[in-house]
C-alpha cells in the first residue's frame, strides 16, 4: 500500500469520526424522544406519549409562540440593518470612525453573551427609569437578538458583496441609474441568496438564544429556550427530547430545502450571466 | 457626488452606526459607570454630583478591590482562561485535519460535506448541549463507550474526572461540551481558507524534492495562518465567558467567570459587582478581540 492510499483512508476515517462526533447527540435526542420509560437512558420500547404530552404543555407552547414571533422580527430587522452595515463597509472605504464601526459590527460575533446581555439590560433599565420606556419583555428581547443577528447578517452579506463585479454597478450608473436604483435593480437581486441565508441564520439564532433572553425578558415573557433551559438544568426530561426532535426535523428540512433552492437559483443566475456575456 | 448620493451615503453609514453606538457601545459605558457606583436600596448613587457649588466625584472601587484580593474571583478567571485555552487547542487538533481533508475531498462532494458541518450548527445549540447530559450520564452511549474502552481510567489518571463512572459535572464533561459546540466555528474558517489554497505550490514543492509531510508543514500550515487565527479566536473568546455549557455540563470544580457574573446578577442581585466582573472580563478578552478584528478586517479587505 502506498502513502497516497493510506492518506486517503486516514482522511476518510477522520471525517467519518468527526461527523459521528457532531451527530451523535442529535441522534440520541431523537431516539430517546420515543423512549417509553420514565428513567432516562434505559430503552423500554417505542412510544409517542411525550409528543402527546407536548400538545397540553401550555408553558412550552406559549414559549414557542413567543420565540417564533421574536425570531421573525429579529430575522427581518437583522437583515435590513446587517445589509446597511455591510454596504457601508464594502462601498465606503473611508469615513470618520470606520475602524470603530467595523469593530462594533464584528465584536458581537465573539463577545460573550453574558456581557452583551448585562450591559444592554443595565442600559435599558436606566432608560426605563428616566423615561418609563421600554418595559422589559418581548421588545427588549428583540433588541438584544437584533444586536447579535445584525452582526451575523453583516458578515454574510459582506462576503457576498465583495464577490460582486463592481463593473455591473458602474455600467448601470453609466446608463443613468440613480444610486438607489443601482442598489435595488442591480445589487439587491444579486445578493438575494445571501439575504436569504442571513434571514434563516438569524431566525434560528434568535429561536435558540438563552443568555440574552434571560437578561432581557420580563415577567410573562418566557421564550421557549428559557423553558427548555430551566427544565434541562434540573435533569433529563423526555419532554425536552420531544420538542428537540420537532425542532431538529423542521430546521433540517428547512435548511436543506433552502440551500437546494439557493443552489438552483445560483445555477440559473450563472447560466443567465454566461448567456448575457455571450450575447454582447 | 449628487445630493441624493450624499444623503444615501449618510443613511447607509449613519443608521447602523447610530444603532450600534446606542445599543452596543453606550451600554458598556453604563456598565463601567455602575461598576463604580454605590448601590442604594433601589437606584444607584450618581457617580458625579454637583451640590452647593461642590462638584464631587465618588468612585466606589471596592468591587475591583475584591476582584483582585478575593482568591475566588482570581482563580475563577484563571480557570476560565484555562478551559477556554484547552478547548481551543482541542478544536484545532480535531478541526484542522477535518477541514484539511474536507478541502481535499472531491469537488463534487464538498458542498455536501459543508452542509453536514453546517447543519448541527443550525439546530439548537442548547439542545445539543443538553443531549450530552444524557450521553454522559449513567447508561448513556458515550458513558458506556468510555467505560468499555477503558478511557475512564486515563481520564481519572489525568485528574479530569473525580471517580471512575462519574463523567458528568466534571472538567471532562465541560471541555467535551465546549469542544463539541465550538468545533464548527473552527472548521468553517479553516475550510474556507484551505479550499482556496493554490495546490500548484504543493506540486512545486514535491518537484523540488520535499516530502508530502515537509510540504504540509512548510507550505500548507503557514498559508492557513489566517484561518487558524480566525478559528482560534472564534472559539477562545466566547468560551472565556461561556455560561450555558458550564451550567449544564460543568460541576463544582469547574467554576467559570460567566457563571460568576450570572450568579452575582441573578442570585445576589449585586449589579455593581456583576458589572465589575463584566469589565474585568472585557479586559481579559480585549487583546484576543483586537486580534480577531484585525484579521477579520484584513480578510475582508484582501478580498475586495
Amino acid at each position: 500500500m502506498n502513502a497516497a492510499v493510506v492518506n486517503r483512508w486516514f482522511g476518510r476515517g477522520w471525517l467519518s469520526l468527526g461527523f459521528v462526533f457532531l451527530y451523535l447527540p442529535i441522534v440520541a435526542l431523537v431516539l430517546y424522544s420515543f423512549n417509553n420509560s420514565p428513567v432516562p437512558n434505559v430503552w423500554r420500547g417505542f412510544t409517542l406519549k411525550w409528543y402527546a404530552a407536548l400538545t397540553t404543555d401550555t408553558e412550552m407552547l406559549a414559549g414557542l409562540w413567543l420565540s417564533l414571533k421574536i425570531a421573525f422580527f429579529t430575522a427581518c430587522s437583522s437583515v435590513v440593518l446587517g445589509t446597511l452595515a455591510a454596504v457601508a463597509l464594502v462601498k465606503y472605504r473611508r469615513f470618520t470612525g470606520r475602524t470603530l464601526f467595523s469593530g462594533m459590527v464584528n465584536a458581537p460575533l465573539v463577545m460573550p453573551e453574558v456581557i452583551i446581555g448585562l450591559s444592554l439590560l443595565l442600559m435599558l433599565v436606566s432608560m426605563q427609569r428616566a423615561t418609563g420606556f421600554p418595559e422589559r419583555g418581548m421588545l427588549t428581547i428583540w433588541m438584544g437578538h437584533l444586536l447579535l443577528g445584525m452582526a451575523y447578517a453583516a458578515v454574510i452579506v459582506q462576503a457576498r458583496l465583495q464577490d460582486l463585479n463592481p463593473q455591473l454597478a458602474e455600467a448601470a450608473m453609466d446608463l443613468g441609474a440613480k444610486p438607489w436604483q443601482v442598489f435595488s435593480l442591480v445589487t439587491l437581486p444579486m445578493i438575494s441568496q445571501a439575504l436569504m441565508s442571513a434571514w434563516l441564520l438569524t431566525f434560528t439564532l434568535s429561536l435558540d438564544d438563552v443568555v440574552l433572553s434571560a437578561f432581557l425578558s420580563g415577567p410573562g415573557a418566557t421564550t421557549m429556550p428559557l423553558v427548555i433551559f430551566s427544565r434541562a438544568r434540573l435533569g433529563l426530561n423526555p419532554s425536552v427530547n420531544a420538542i428537540a426532535t420537532l425542532i431538529v426535523a423542521v430546521v433540517s428540512v428547512g435548511v436543506i430545502a433552502a440551500s437546494y433552492l439557493i443552489a438552483r437559483r445560483e445555477r440559473i443566475h450563472a447560466a443567465e450571466m454566461a448567456a448575457a456575456s455571450r450575447a454582447t | 457626488m449628487s445630493r441624493a448620493g450624499r444623503g444615501g451615503r449618510w443613511a447607509v453609514i449613519g443608521i447602523p452606526y447610530f444603532w450600534l453606538f446606542l445599543f452596543f457601545l453606550l451600554p458598556f459605558l453604563i456598565v463601567l459607570k455602575i461598576s463604580v457606583s454605590e448601590m442604594e436600596t433601589v437606584t444607584f448613587k450618581d457617580v458625579l454630583t454637583f451640590k452647593d457649588g461642590v462638584l464631587a466625584l465618588s468612585l466606589k472601587l471596592s468591587n475591583y478591590v475584591s476582584l483582585v484580593q478575593d482568591d475566588l474571583y482570581f482563580l475563577t478567571y484563571l480557570s476560565s482562561l484555562k478551559y477556554a485555552a484547552v478547548t481551543t487547542v482541542l478544536c484545532l487538533v480535531i478541526g484542522y485535519p477535518f477541514a484539511y481533508f474536507m478541502a481535499r475531498a472531491k469537488a463534487t462532494i464538498q458542498p455536501a460535506l459543508l452542509m453536514l458541518v453546517m447543519l448541527p450548527f443550525w439546530t439548537s445549540f442548547l439542545l445539543r448541549v443538553y443531549a450530552w447530559k444524557g450521553l454522559l450520564s449513567e447508561n448513556g452511549w458515550a458513558a458506556d463507550f468510555i467505560a468499555g474502552t477503558g478511557l475512564d481510567r486515563l481520564l481519572l489518571a489525568g485528574g479530569l474526572i473525580p471517580a471512575q463512572g462519574q463523567l458528568m459535572n466534571t472538567p471532562f464533561s465541560l471541555v467535551l461540551g465546549m469542544t463539541y459546540t465550538y468545533l464548527p466555528f473552527m472548521i468553517l474558517p479553516l475550510y474556507s481558507n484551505l479550499a482556496k489554497m493554490d495546490l500548484r505550490l504543493l506540486e512545486a514543492a514535491s518537484d523540488l524534492g520535499a516530502s508530502a509531510w515537509v510540504a504540509f508543514w512548510k507550505i500548507t500550515v503557514p498559508l492557513s495562518k489566517a484561518g487558524i487565527i480566525a478559528g482560534s479566536m472564534l472559539v477562545f473568546i466566547p468560551c472565556v465567558g461561556e455560561y450555558v455549557i458550564p451550567e449544564l455540563l460543568g460541576g463544582p470544580q469547574t467554576q467559570m467567570i460567566g457563571r460568576t457574573l450570572w450568579d452575582e446578577f441573578f442570585s445576589n442581585n449585586d449589579w455593581p459587582m456583576a458589572s465589575a466582573v463584566a469589565v474585568a472580563m472585557v479586559l481579559l478578552i480585549i487583546v484576543p478581540l483586537a486580534i480577531f478584528n484585525k484579521y477579520q478586517a484584513e480578510a475582508t479587505e484582501a478580498r475586495a
